[in-house]
């Protein structure tokens, strides 16, 4: 075992890993942190998608060892000081970018991502991005609107399919 | 997965050290590595973590070259515009997540024969530079996930020659988003290189036939009466051996009109 210290939504967390825990099993395991989803766990699926020094990464396919040291963020992360939803979790609700919500974490995690780098994408910039991120349930739509309208954009031209 | 130690060097000095150890195994970005690891396919003592290794990291001019460090993500290629095809290609590997963690150098050894980055190398002549040797790209490729690299070599850095025009013509697998056929071309002074990826089952290779037409006549139309042998192609059911032959001259085609 070796002794990892991270920084994880602000906070300093330490714990014992061994070398093969991988970044998503010590988020939840070991720091409780289940908003992370396991979806795959095949590096596909984009569930478990979290920020390691500002940058997505699939948290299943990064070793806890890889990350000492980092800053780390997660869904737990994203809402506001006083606890209510962020912009984008929020647009996420409004323009219903969810059903089952397996999904959304990592959704959320590299719409922030993206809009971090690019504050106006297009709708065609919004689709490419998401690339690795599967949602089995919403055909992808509304979560583009979602991610469109939390960038401050005018969504009311993108009709429903 | 089975156990293993994590090192983490920040010199090569130290990264050469780590890798002499009894089955130690180089971990670029991880994501091919982690998911062979996941499925036990490989069973290292100790992964010898690369992300962390200064010499490694960056992308520099060096007279008419790119420089890339092994260990440079895609996505920082992607980001550069010092060769623009070469950028592009990287902005098509996966998707930004994979191209944040998976690097150049992962990518070279790893060689999987749908793999991006073999088709730009073999396709710009690069150099492949390692901690033992500079290797040219024509004597590293030797076959599906096979190289020229001996046990514990590392690639340290790629260099690529930068072309007068180049372009990468991808066709996507549907499922897995690597190439079903790509085709990487790529124009110098001294004549036309065009390196295909996903086809065969000899990994990447260099079209001679149509390196040789496009040298006498930079025009999509100089492939006419070219046709690629379906024998040696790799056939399962997202295509088969006659489907990539014919998508090879297509692709290359398209990359000839795109590259100008
Ligand atoms: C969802 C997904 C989609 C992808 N799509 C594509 C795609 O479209 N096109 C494409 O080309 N690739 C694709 N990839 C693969 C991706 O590009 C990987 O990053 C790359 O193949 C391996 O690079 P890595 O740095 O992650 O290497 P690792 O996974 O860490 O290592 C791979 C192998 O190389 C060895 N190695 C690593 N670094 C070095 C080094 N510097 N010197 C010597 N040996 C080294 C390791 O020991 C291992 O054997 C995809 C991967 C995923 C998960
Ligand atoms: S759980 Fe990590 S990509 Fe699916
Ligand atoms: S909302 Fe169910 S998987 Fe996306």
């Amino acid at each position: 075992m070796t002794k990892v210290t991270m920084t994880v939504n602000g906070k300093a967390v330490s714990g014992d890993v061994e070398g093969r825990t991988l970044l998503s099993s010590f988020l939840r395991e070991d720091q409780g942190l289940t908003g992370t989803h396991v979806g795959c766990d095949t590096s596909q699926c984009g569930a478990c998608v979290v920020h390691v020094d500002g940058a997505a990464v699939k948290a299943c396919t990064m070793l806890a060892a890889e990350a000492d040291g980092a800053n780390v963020d997660t869904i737990e992360g994203q809402s506001n000081a006083d606890g209510s939803l962020n912009v984008i979790q929020q647009a996420f609700q409004d323009h219903h970018g969810l059903q089952c919500g397996f999904c959304t974490p990592g959704m959320v995690m590299s719409a922030a991502a993206l809009l971090k780098d690019n504050p106006k994408p297009s709708e065609t910039e919004v689709r490419e991005y998401l690339e690795g991120n599967i949602c089995r349930c919403t055909g992808y739509h509304n979560i583009v609107k979602a991610i469109m309208a939390a960038s401050g954009q005018d969504v009311t031209a993108i009709a429903a399919e | 997965m089975y156990n293993f130690e994590v090192e983490k060097p920040g010199t090569l000095a130290e990264a050469t050290a780590a890798m002499a150890g009894e089955d130690a195994q180089a971990l670029g970005g991880g994501q091919t590595l982690i998911p062979t690891l996941k499925q036990r396919l490989a069973s290292p003592a100790k992964l010898v973590s690369l992300s962390g290794v200064a010499e490694m990291q960056g992308i520099s001019k060096d007279g008419d070259a790119l420089r890339i460090g092994g260990a440079t993500t895609h996505g920082a290629v992607a980001a550069d515009g010092n060769y623009p095809a070469l950028s592009a290609l990287a902005a098509q590997i996966g998707d930004p997540a994979v191209r944040n963690r998976g690097t150049i150098g992962g990518s070279l050894a790893n060689n999987d024969p749908a793999a991006c980055y073999p088709a730009a190398a073999l396709g710009s002549g690069a150099t492949i530079i390692t901690t033992n040797r500079e290797i040219a790209a024509d004597d590293y490729f030797q076959g599906m996930f096979d190289t020229a690299l001996d046990e514990g070599e590392i690639v340290t850095a790629v260099s690529f020659p930068i072309p007068q025009a180049a372009n990468y013509q991808k066709f996507v697998q549907p499922a897995s988003r690597f190439a079903l056929v790509g085709v990487f071309l790529a124009k110098y002074a001294d004549g036309i290189r065009v390196a295909v990826t996903g086809a065969s089952n000899e990994g990447v290779f260099r079209w001679a036939e149509a390196e040789a037409a496009l040298g006498d006549d930079f025009s999509a139309s100089a492939l006419d009466g070219l046709s690629v042998p379906a024998d040696n192609m790799i056939s399962d059911l997202h295509g088969p051996a006659a489907y990539r032959a014919h998508l090879v001259k297509v692709m290359t085609g398209r990359a000839v009109t795109a590259a100008g």
